[in-house]
């Protein structure tokens, strides 16, 4: 399988995460296609390490093409982080506004 | 053997996309958590075709299962449902559609007619295996590893402090 058929589906899943963000209202579905353009970078990054893995230099470095598999491991552990903080700004705006319009987030500053 | 990797890699590629798209499009919150599961599903899948085992069981163990979990139990906590769905504004959907396309749009056409392209090594090497990972993690990674624990706790703290009334 060539490279850029996985750059494809990624920037597929990429533009698919934009235009929900850019049409949804809702702030939690708004959050959910972010977390879906997370993971089509994801995709992506894990497709170039096995596409580097063919390489001779990873051949002589053993663990050479590990490293991109290490980096969407911590982005995995970054997003878990963000969502438990963003899924509490989002009650906290329901709290406020009985809504969860993204609309509405300016109310959130006083 | 090659011809079923593509054959499966173009199942999962239409179940990811399909997936995607209907999530952006349900009405009601709670199903667009279960396409979106659907989609993590399927990038898992893609995860176990490239031969990166320790990601497929991380992506549906971390994301499927923990993260989208408390997607669903804040929907639920809400009371969310197709009625309560902020009306939407046709101008600007349109708009949106019309720009997200047309970025789509560009990028592939610029990335599908490079030239010098590598095809992927799939099903083979030891890259994604969970004893090359844990090395790595533990020797080269472990400050990193050790940091992302404090932003557990940070995070954690911060969820708290936001989330309790006042």
């Amino acid at each position: 399988m060539d490279i850029k058929y996985y750059i494809a589906l990624s920037l597929t899943l990429f533009s698919i995460g934009i235009v929900g963000v850019l049409t949804r209202r809702n702030a939690i579905v708004v959050f959910m296609c972010v977390e879906l353009m997370l993971n089509a970078v994801n995709l992506l990054l894990v497709a170039f390490s096995n596409m580097h893995a063919a390489s001779t230099a990873a051949k002589a470095l053993p663990t050479f093409a590990s490293d991109a598999q290490i980096f969407v491991f911590f982005i995995m552990i970054v997003a878990a982080a963000e969502v438990s903080v963003g899924l509490s700004i989002i009650v906290m705006l329901y709290r406020n506004t009985h809504s969860i319009d993204v609309n509405f987030l300016n109310r959130l500053k006083n | 053997m090659g011809i079923i990797l593509t054959i499966s890699f173009i199942l999962l590629s239409l179940m990811a996309v399909g997936s995607a798209i209907m999530m952006i499009t349900s009405k009601s919150p709670v199903n667009s958590i279960l396409w979106l599961i659907v989609v993590f599903f399927a990038i898992s899948g893609h995860y176990i075709l490239l031969n990166a085992q320790f990601l497929a069981i991380v992506n549906i163990i971390v994301y499927a299962g923990a993260i989208m979990v408390l997607f669903l139990f804040v929907v639920m906590l809400m009371n969310l449902n197709a009625e309560s769905e902020p009306a939407k504004n046709r101008r600007m959907l349109f708009i949106a559609v019309i720009s997200g396309g047309s970025l789509l749009l560009v990028l592939l056409s610029a990335f599908m007619t490079m030239k010098n392209t590598h095809p992927v090594m799939m099903a083979g090497g030891n890259a994604g295996l969970i004893k090359t990972l844990g090395k790595v993690l533990f020797t080269d990674y472990v400050l990193p590893f050790e940091i992302s624990s404090v932003l557990f706790l940070s995070a954690m703290v911060g969820a708290v402090v936001i989330g309790k009334k006042e």
